[in-house]
């Protein structure tokens, strides 16, 4: 064994790392946006919007994540659209993620009492209005849970960007295990380097939790 | 008493994947074990057109390196079908063989000082040299020609690291198979795609009214057979084979099959030169060690 790799390479790695935020972060910004959208468009008294919504979740949630990456990276360009690597990982991540993003926010639109709704628009909101101000801020907070079981999913999946050449965590362990072979070591300290992300990331979900539980 | 049992427990998983963690030691595989085993467990490309690729309708691999493997069959167990491929990238390759998951690997790998500290390799079985693959119309006639520019190459293999080192300035971008990065040439994602010669030739040949090779050999590649570490048996067994195969003329067929030429004068030098020679002289190709992947996006 020859962990001296990973003291050895600890800045490529910590590049790594801060290129696996990054992808998250972006990701996350993006796929909740998403989900949000989705989800209203999803209960929304108009049926074409509804299917909108419904075709948009069943087809993206229903495609492997990496042939969507690819989808961006290796087919997009032929039409001339061209993203590097890095935000074909962004995309990819952030469509996939948006329709169980959706998923999650749907079922808590559902859970809020319907009657919420019909006052806050008898009391003078719009629909949007009344969506925007009094269900949604509800019915994320009853769902962080499943909201943080996917967030960390896609923490997890962006490990797939290494296969469109970022040199995230898993792509510079990939990258420096072709030069010292050290792939056990080098897998090893990416495996402890997504721990450094994801067990915060489940700290702060489950604090987010417990704060908006009491009300 | 629930609750005291807690802390074993965790201890008792951490050990578990601490063990997991532990190298896995091989037993040795000697030809007499694989014939008793009845099939000889080959790592090749599956993506290297012409070396080895997988016809994905019919199931089956063929090229250069397949035919190789087929020889090194007959040789151990007088049928050049009792074998198994296991597909193989330059990345997992070395690991495939520590672990014990194949007896050889044959992959267009090149005989390299650092690789030799992991494993052993026979003699050489053929010379390949890195060059690049660019659009017809492409301003790009040498690497100096990069700076500037993106290139594609692929995860773990010796060009991947030549690349950085001959043009630093050159933004690389690594896939994980030639086909990818041949894709992103074509979508004009990349200016240039680079690797051994060969491999390009192979891509090429998918589109030659639009691309072509440029800047001629700027390394040479030898390639060598992978062996466990140690396993002395297994290579004479390998090196019996290509000096058979380099005699009867079979060598010859199989290259001018794959490569579409006969191969040049001095071939039978190739097989003459060992791995730790071979080794040597990939070295004094370029002193400077690599330099480290750059931290890109």
């Amino acid at each position: 064994m020859h962990w001296s790799v990973l003291v050895d390479n600890a800045g490529a790695l910590f590049a790594g790392l801060l290129i696996t935020l990054e992808v998250s972060i972006l990701s996350f910004v993006f796929s909740f946006a998403i989900g949000v959208v989705v989800a209203v468009l999803r209960v929304t008294p108009s049926r074409l919007l509804n299917r909108a919504g419904t075709a948009y979740v069943e087809f993206i949630r229903n495609v492997p994540l990496l042939v969507e990456i690819f989808f961006f990276y290796f087919a997009l360009p032929s039409v001339g659209i061209r993203f590097d690597g890095f935000w074909s990982g962004v995309c990819g991540l952030s469509i996939y993620t948006g329709a169980f993003f959706a998923e999650a926010i749907r079922s808590g639109i559902f859970a809020v009492p319907s009657g919420q709704l019909e006052a806050a628009q008898a009391s003078g909101l719009s629909y949007m209005q009344a969506m925007r101000f009094v269900v949604l801020p509800q019915a994320i907070a009853m769902t962080i849970p499943p909201i943080g079981n996917t967030t960390l999913n896609m923490i997890k999946n962006s490990s797939l960007v290494s296969t469109v050449s970022v040199a995230d965590i898993l792509g510079t362990a990939n990258l420096l295990g072709g030069r010292t072979f050290a792939y056990t070591e080098l897998l090893a300290g990416a495996a402890l380097l997504y721990l450094v992300i994801t067990i915060p990331a489940a700290l702060g979900i489950n604090f987010t939790e417990r704060r908006l539980a009491i009300r | 008493m629930h609750r005291s049992l807690r802390p074993w427990f965790l201890v008792a998983l951490a050990a578990m994947l601490l063990g997991t963690l532990a190298p896995a030691r091989a037993a040795e595989t000697t030809p007499d074990t694989i014939k008793a085993r009845g099939v000889l467990r080959v790592g090749v490309k599956f993506d290297a057109p012409p070396f080895g690729q997988l016809d994905p309708r019919t199931n089956k691999v063929d090229g250069f390196d397949i035919d190789i493997a087929r020889a090194v069959a007959k040789t151990i167990l007088g049928d050049e079908n009792k074998i198994e491929f296991v597909g193989v990238t330059s990345a997992n390759r070395i690991p495939q063989l520590q672990n014990g998951n194949i007896d050889l690997i044959i992959a267009t790998m090149t005989i390299t000082q650092a690789r030799m500290q992991q494993i052993d390799f026979s003699n050489v079985y053929y010379r390949a040299g890195q060059s690049l693959l660019v659009r017809k119309d492409s301003p790009v006639k040498s690497y100096r020609d990069l700076a500037g520019r993106s290139v594609c190459t692929i995860t773990g293999s010796t060009p991947e690291q030549t690349i950085r080192r001959v043009a630093p300035r050159a933004t690389v971008i690594v896939l994980e198979s030639y086909p990818e990065c041949f894709t992103a040439l074509r979508g004009g994602r990349v200016d240039a795609e680079t690797t051994d010669n060969v491999l390009l030739f192979g891509l090429q040949q998918q589109d030659p009214a639009n691309f072509k090779l440029t800047g001629g050999l700027f390394t040479f590649e030898p390639y060598g057979i992978g062996i466990a570490k140690g396993n002395r048996a297994l290579a004479a067994a390998v090196n019996t084979t290509l000096t058979h195969i380099a005699g009867d003329g079979s060598y010859a067929k199989m290259h001018a099959k794959w490569l579409k030429e006969s191969p040049p004068g001095d071939w039978r030098s190739w097989f003459a030169e060992s791995p730790e020679k071979a080794a040597e002289q990939f070295a004094t190709q370029f002193p400077s060690p690599s330099p480290a992947p750059a931290a890109t996006r």
